[in-house]
């Protein structure tokens, strides 16, 4: 693999156009760093910031001292095992005490068709640091039957702050499998946000967050299901330390596709505070979503809740909007836009607008 | 500008029961008619029929507007001719911003529509359609939104329902000047007969056993109903 490729990527119209669809800035204007890899090629991948380091993570592991020590690290804090026959992923890393506001971002694009992508993401946030991340995954249109596999290790370090704002935009025959573990230290945030709002043929996701002490997740996902699509897509977090607290947030919608929108709160520690609230709106007879909200705990003194609600557009909703002259069409597609809530996710101000165009583009093209 | 509303014997069935029978009931051009009637008579029935509500069925008769008859149209048709409603109690939509709704309506930027400040609901656009909006920001949000949309004519399902008596003086006064300005029609159900204060209405008349009792002086009505009850109605007026 060519990991030296820290010049400008030069990409055709339609990679344009898809990584667009996922939230990548060309200009760079307001960017801490890029990192692009096309199946198992690394395209482009560039520090603008000098509190960042981004790159490939096989260069990472060969030069950076400590790399490999965190690589796999997540995985066996769980007892768990990984998938070890990867090719590439990013290596993204912020100084202890440092602060960047403009986003990283990252893309992983899947171009041959049938293709396997198989990659592992290592991002580190040393302590007292704080940093935010956009990446995209998406694939070429004539793709085919192809496959992604995303292996993400995050280390919040004490006290640091990791925003991370994932976008996924695939097409009708890929397949899709990433596997994410945050480890979230003393007084750290860990910040996931999720959106999906293209089809895709599956996805099985179930991304862990490990909290210590003080320490907060927040997971939040917007989702829709197209025809054809089968999206089973949770999170969980586990809490190993006293005095942490997470939310997790899901908005999905089917068109006609399956849902299945897990949720997970773990309190192995006493003292925690914890919220799962999903939403689910059915708009085609087709359709299908099962939402299921677990709560785990040995302890008594913990606070933990959750909400979930499943229903259709209401008529009376619908003939509210058409009674101030909007069509049934339009009156549909606004109530569902409305549903897709950006506002659940918790998104830095610069990222705000852009992901509110992302949504009305997808949604308008997709409804 | 012919803004009439005439419905000739209209039946109208709700879920196969027969809520509006053989009503008749006309509002000239230009003019306004208070449309009183005890609780569960099918006021609202009534103004969800002109609107052309789906689980509202008309199984007889004409709805002319502007001397056309517009039963065939879909809702958002009707509002178009220029039928424009404030509903009673309006659904809450998460998602979708009461700015947004003006916009839609409008076709052109909230704060450059008048009645946002006239109706003083600038902390309103923001937030999300009628998700907890007390009872009168709902109603100042109705009628921005029913103004915004300029229409010939009025449906007001009880308008002053919820409103504390201020805003009450406030929206009646930003109505009645509405109303007058652009020679609108309107039909207004009422209980409490406030609106009366500030709207100057030229007929009433009662919705009682799935048909219209009477036509009358609003004030006299009104006093009538205060004085005897509904059931006063049934036997001293007749059609």
């Amino acid at each position: 693999m060519n990991f030296m490729a820290d010049k400008d990527a030069h990409l055709g119209k339609e990679e344009t156009r898809r990584l667009e669809r996922i939230g990548y800035d060309a200009s760079e204007k307001e960017r801490a760093g890029s990192f692009i890899q096309q199946d198992s090629d690394l395209l482009l991948r560039k520090t603008l910031h000098e509190d960042i380091d981004v790159m490939g993570v096989e260069e990472a592991l060969k030069t950076v001292p400590d790399a490999a020590s965190y690589y796999g690290k997540a995985f066996a804090a769980l007892g768990r095992e990984y998938p070890k026959e990867t090719s590439g992923g990013y290596y993204i890393r912020i100084k202890a005490g440092k602060t960047v506001l403009f986003p990283v971002q990252a893309c992983l694009y899947l171009k041959k068709a049938n293709f396997k992508q198989k990659v592992h993401n290592l991002i580190i946030a040393e302590p007292g640091s704080k940093v935010y991340i956009i990446t995209g995954c998406t694939a070429h249109i004539d793709s085919q039957e192809a496959y992604h596999l995303g292996i993400s290790e995050f280390f919040v370090g004490a006290g640091a702050y990791v925003n991370f704002t994932m976008i996924h935009s695939w097409t009708r025959e890929t397949s899709v499998e990433p596997k994410s573990i945050a480890i979230v230290d003393k007084a750290g945030v860990f910040i996931s946000n999720y959106i999906c709002l293209d089809p895709v043929k599956n996805i099985t996701m179930y991304p862990t967050a490990v909290l210590d002490e003080m320490s907060t997740a927040h997971f939040s996902s917007l989702m829709v299901a197209h025809e054809g699509s089968a999206q089973d897509i949770g999170s969980r977090v586990i809490f190993n330390g006293r005095g942490s607290s997470a939310e997790i947030i899901s908005r999905a919608v089917s068109l006609g596709g399956s849902v299945t929108a897990r949720g997970h709160l773990k309190a192995s520690s006493p003292d925690i505070k914890a919220h799962l609230e999903c939403r689910g709106l059915v708009v085609n007879e087709k359709g299908r979503i099962h939402a299921i909200p677990e709560l785990e705990t040995e302890y008594r003194d913990v606070d933990m809740s959750h909400e979930a609600a499943i229903g259709k557009i209401s008529k009376e909703e619908i003939e509210y909007l058409c009674s101030r002259g909007i069509s049934k069409d339009k009156a549909q597609s606004l109530i569902i836009r409305g549903f897709v809530d950006t506002n659940i996710l918790s998104l830095p101000e610069l990222l705000k607008k852009e992901i509110d165009q992302l949504a009305d583009r997808t949604l308008k093209s997709g409804l | 500008m012919d803004n009439s509303l005439k419905i000739e014997n209209l039946t109208v069935e709700v879920g196969g029961r027969v809520i509006l029978e053989d009503l008749n009931l006309e509002i000239s051009p230009g003019s306004t008619l208070v449309l009183f009637g005890p609780n569960g008579s099918g006021k609202s029935t009534l103004i969800k029929a002109i609107m052309g509500f789906e689980n509202y069925a008309i199984t007889h008769g004409k709805i002319v507007f502007g001397g056309e008859v517009i039963n065939g149209l879909s809702t958002d048709e009707r509002a178009k001719k220029g039928i424009g409603v404030l509903f009673q109690n309006p659904p809450k939509i998460r998602g979708i911003k009461l700015r947004q709704m003006v916009e839609l309506v409008t076709r052109r930027p909230a704060q450059e529509d008048i009645f946002v400040d006239k109706l003083n609901v600038g902390e309103l656009m923001d937030r999300d359609l009628n998700v907890n909006f007390s009872g009168g920001e709902m109603k100042r949000s109705e009628l921005l939104q029913v103004l915004s949309q300029r229409p010939k004519l009025l449906l007001l399902d009880e308008p002053e329902s919820g409103v504390d008596i201020e805003n009450i003086a406030m929206m009646g006064r930003v109505l009645n000047a509405f109303i007058r300005e652009h020679a609108v029609a309107s039909l207004i159900i009422t209980h409490t007969g406030y609106v009366l204060d500030y709207v100057d209405a030229q007929h009433a008349c009662v919705l009682m056993d799935r048909d219209i009792r009477c036509y009358d002086d609003p004030r006299k009505v009104f006093e009538d109903i205060r004085q005897f009850g509904y059931e006063k109605c049934r036997t001293c007026r007749g059609q």
